[in-house]
Formats: structure tokens, C-alpha cells, sequence
């Protein structure tokens, strides 16, 4: 079973607690976007077998969203961090490079 | 290839069936082929089988990382139905349905297609609303449904309580050539066939690379090797998203798991197939006698083959209020497989933006019942190079200009 910590209180939760909202840090287009922006933003996902960054909600607790790294190949969890975050925190970045010597970044 | 029949089992009977040849050969690849097709599940070997039989086109290799049969196919609920919603999907569903009929005699291989009925009930206003709107396409698609009362359910399915409290039967939508199969004799009668046809399957060779030259597709590095080909099929359910990466072009797939799980075996008690939208279940009986139950996937991209442990818990309690005699059945065995899911939840059948490299995808939780008309609209773009009727809609530059083909909101998640 996925166990995710949650960022604001702190609650080791695992995923019947938490409503998973799949790719994190997904840039937005709208209005007056091409539309291979927009159609990327709407459909195209990163879809990792390996690490992936993704939006959760702590639906059953504090009801806060939160963003988790996580690798999808092996269900490991690295770290989550708080939503307001633009980019995974250095520390996790690192902490996934040590693990994971091939893995090319999160962009 | 030997035919199998009755004076064949006879015959072998003399002889303690020491004599029955293999199924398919197992060929080392070679340098190259007219065709490959990447993934030997029911749509590769499928696709591989039309292309020769209605095609001609016999210098095909189907190339499997695995074993044949071994990924979707051999992990579904083995449904068959073709009740949907929008045209061009009742359209390849309904065209699978009707090969179904036929495939035993066709591939001379018992598929066990069984059309005991289906039904999918109507347990909120709002599903029997959206199930009214489904007869009244199916009726214009040609698709035979109907809706039908809670006292017919009942007279269909005596096992079942329709009184609720909470989800009471409000009637069904019913499919009555609906039905099952035996899922791996599909992959194994597809295979048989396409062996005698002179295809190679090359199974336990994993496709690393995709090699092409200006912009047009000239092979795949694999793990026995280089093979060339003129033209690419890639066919490969969950790991779509990386062969296309190795294409070169991106796909509007997402992995995530689907479970399914078998009871033990109990005598039989249910000769239809039911499905429960609203409380995300459905459930069959096989011939063993074993409860055939599936869910709903999982909310996050998941490659383990392995689905999250409370969904067993969250199907199984809501099928019980459903059908109050499983409660006390003990589940024997629960699997996993990884689904590739498309924005509208509809499939992918499509021309890619490398040249001669096309690609079969996105079938997601429903895969299994569109095997023979998957494979035949994907043999057809594969042999003329330009999508057929059956195909067109399903081409993947649709999300790009909005016409979406969208079975997510008709077909709800037991797709």
C-alpha cells in the first residue's frame, strides 16, 4: 500500500486517505496558446516507467494539495513537498540523483 | 498444420497423444521482414492474422519481450460486448463481437466464445438515463440491445437483490450476444494460425530501439539483435508511451493498473455477465465454476502489475450489497495489468509522425473485446498504408483538434 507523508501536518497517510491527481508542475496554457501547447497541456502526459512527480490531496485529513516524487516502477516514494513548490526542492532532486544515477531531471 | 477435430483426437487416442505437433514455431528471427509487429498479445497476433489473411501479407514477424498472451490478455475479465455509445466505437466493438461468432471455426481453435448475455445495470436515475440514451444508439448503430425491467433482471439473474437500500435495480441495459471468452485460447488460436501462415513469433526478445532513415521507420534493435522491416506495427498496451518514445514521438497515454480477482470455484449460480457501474464491479461465472470479479484502476501511473490493495476490499464490498450470497466466498487468486488510458478513454489506431511506424494503443480497461476488430482495422492501415473506415476516428491527431470520440462519460470506468 502507497504511503505518502504529508507535507502541512505531518500525518503518514496511506492512499484511501489521499485523492491522487496525477503529473505535478504541468504548465498551464489557455487562451492564445498555439494549439500544440494547448493540446500538450490538455492531453500529453510524461507517463515515466521511473521517476515521476505527481499532485496528491490529503482529502481524509487537512485537505491540503501536496506534490510527491515517487518512482512508478518500483511504487518507492522519495519525498513530498508542499503544492506552491515551482520545481521538486534541491535536497529531493539530489536525494532521487543518488538513487536513480540515471535519471535525467524532472523537466 | 494438422487440423484439430474429432477423427484428430481419435486418432491421437490410438496413440496416447504422444503425436499432436506444436502449436507455433519457435524461430530464430530473421535479418529482416516486410512487417513486424511489436508485442505478441491478442492485437499484435491479431493484427498479424489479418494482414495475412486479408492482405497476403505473410513476411511478418510478431516480436514479444515476454511470453505470447502474457501481458492484457491473459489478465482481464475476458468480457465481449459492443454496447457503446458513440458510432465509430460501437462500430470496431461491434465488428469484434461479430468475428468472435465465428473464430473458433475460423482459426479452427476453441476460443470458447460463449454469448450467454450481458447486462449492465442501472442503479442511479442518472445511469438509467445514460443507458436509455445507449439503446436508442445501439438501435441505430444496428448494435441488438434493450432495456429491460427489474423483474426481468431478477428472472436473469436469481442471485441477485434489486432492492437496494442503496443502490436498488432500476433495470438493465441488456446485450443478449453478449457474452465471455477464454481469453488465452484467443492469443494461442491467433498464434497457431499465424504460425501456419510462415509468421515468426519471437518471443523473450524486448525491443530496445527503433531505428529509422529520413523520417521513415528501417528496424528495431532488440535484444536478439538488429531486424529490419518496411513497416513497424507497435501494439504494446502499457509500455506504449516507451516505444514511441524510442519512435520519437509522444502519446496522450497515461499507465495505470487494473485488478481483477477470481473467487473459489462454486457450483453454477449466474450464466450472465453483470456489470455495476455505479459502484464500479462487474462479474461473471467462469466454466470452472470461479467468480470472475474486476474493478475499477487505480488513480496513478503504476508500471508493477500489481494494483493498490484496498481496491479488492472497496469491489468486493460494493458487489456484496449487489449480490449477497458471495459474501461468505473466499477469493482464490488476484491479479494486476498495466492499461494505457487516452484522455477520452478511447483507443488509439493511427498513422504516427514516423514514417511507416504505426501504432495500436490506448484500448485501456477494455481491450480484450475489441482483439479481432482491433486487429482488422489495424491490418488494414497497416496493408494500404491510409486508415479504413473502422479506424479513421481513432487516429491520434484527434486530440489535437477536439474531436474526441469520448466513451469516458458514455461508458463510465468498466470500459
Amino acid at each position: 500500500m502507497l504511503i505518502l507523508e504529508c507535507p502541512y501536518c505531518g500525518v503518514k497517510a496511506e492512499e484511501t486517505e489521499l485523492t491522487p491527481g496525477y503529473e505535478a508542475h504541468l504548465k498551464r496554457f489557455g487562451p492564445g496558446s498555439s494549439d500544440t501547447e494547448f493540446e500538450d497541456y490538455m492531453f500529453a502526459r510524461k507517463n515515466p516507467k521511473g521517476v515521476h512527480f505527481e499532485r496528491w490531496r490529503h482529502v481524509y485529513g487537512c485537505g491540503k494539495w501536496f506534490l510527491a516524487a515517487r518512482d512508478t516502477n518500483t511504487l518507492e516514494v522519495f519525498g513530498t513537498y508542499p503544492a506552491q513548490s515551482s520545481a521538486p526542492p534541491a535536497d529531493l532532486q539530489d536525494k532521487i540523483k543518488a538513487k536513480r544515477p540515471d535519471w535525467k531531471g524532472y523537466k | 498444420m494438422k487440423r484439430y477435430s474429432v477423427f484428430a483426437i481419435a486418432k491421437q487416442a490410438l496413440n496416447y497423444h504422444l503425436g499432436w505437433e506444436r502449436a507455433w514455431a519457435a524461430p530464430a528471427p530473421k535479418k529482416a521482414y516486410d512487417v513486424i509487429i511489436v508485442g505478441a498479445g491478442g492485437h499484435g497476433l491479431a493484427t498479424a492474422y489479418y494482414l495475412g489473411k486479408n492482405f497476403g501479407i505473410t513476411n511478418v514477424a510478431i516480436i514479444e519481450k515476454g511470453w505470447l498472451g502474457g501481458g492484457n490478455t491473459g489478465r482481464n475479465t475476458t468480457i465481449i460486448r459492443s454496447n457503446y455509445l458513440q458510432d465509430p466505437s460501437a462500430a470496431i466493438y461491434e465488428k469484434a463481437r461479430s468475428l468472435y461468432e465465428t473464430m473458433s471455426q475460423d482459426l479452427n481453435y476453441n476460443v470458447m466464445f460463449s454469448p450467454r448475455g450481458l447486462l449492465m445495470l442501472g442503479q442511479t436515475h442518472h445511469e438509467v438515463r445514460g443507458y436509455l440514451r445507449t439503446v436508442h444508439a445501439n438501435n441505430m448503430q444496428g448494435v441488438a440491445t434493450e432495456w429491460i425491467s427489474p423483474k426481468r433482471v431478477k428472472e436473469l439473474v436469481p442471485i441477485i437483490n434489486i432492492d437496494g437500500p442503496r443502490y436498488p435495480i432500476l433495470g438493465a441495459l441488456y446485450q443478449a450476444r453478449g457474452g465471455t471468452a477464454r481469453h488465452d485460447a484467443v492469443a494461442w488460436g491467433y498464434a497457431r494460425a499465424c504460425s501456419d501462415m510462415g509468421m515468426d513469433i519471437i518471443q523473450q526478445c524486448e525491443v530496445k530501439g527503433v531505428t529509422s532513415e529520413a523520417g521513415v521507420v528501417t528496424g528495431v534493435e532488440s535484444t536478439k539483435g538488429f531486424i529490419g522491416c518496411k513497416k513497424l506495427g507497435v501494439v504494446v498496451a502499457g509500455h506504449s508511451g516507451q516505444v514511441a518514445e524510442m519512435a520519437g514521438f509522444r502519446l496522450p497515454v497515461e499507465a495505470v493498473a487494473l485488478q481483477a480477482m477470481v473467487s473459489e470455484p462454486i457450483k453454477p449460480c449466474m450464466d450472465v455477465v453483470v456489470m455495476a457501474n455505479t459502484v464500479h464491479g462487474y462479474m461473471s461465472q467462469s466454466d470452472k465454476g470461479e467468480m470472475v470479479i474486476g474493478g475499477g484502476t487505480d488513480g496513478f501511473n503504476n508500471f508493477t502489475q500489481r494494483g493498490s490493495f484496498h481496491h479488492i476490499e472497496e469491489t468486493l464490498r460494493a458487489l456484496i450489497e449487489t449480490f449477497p450470497m458471495i459474501s461468505r466466498l473466499k477469493m482464490l487468486r488476484q491479479w494486476g495489468g498495466i492499461v494505457d488510458m487516452t484522455g477520452d478513454r478511447s483507443p488509439i489506431i493511427s498513422k504516427t509522425p514516423l514514417g511507416n511506424c504505426f501504432i495500436n494503443c490506448g484500448w485501456g480497461t477494455g481491450g480484450f473485446k475489441a482483439i479481432p476488430g482491433s486487429g482488422w482495422a489495424m491490418a488494414e492501415l497497416m496493408a494500404k498504408g491510409e486508415p479504413g473506415a473502422l479506424a479513421e476516428a481513432f487516429n491520434m491527431w484527434r486530440f489535437k483538434e477536439g474531436q474526441f470520440i469520448d466513451e469516458s462519460v458514455a461508458a463510465g470506468v468498466a470500459h
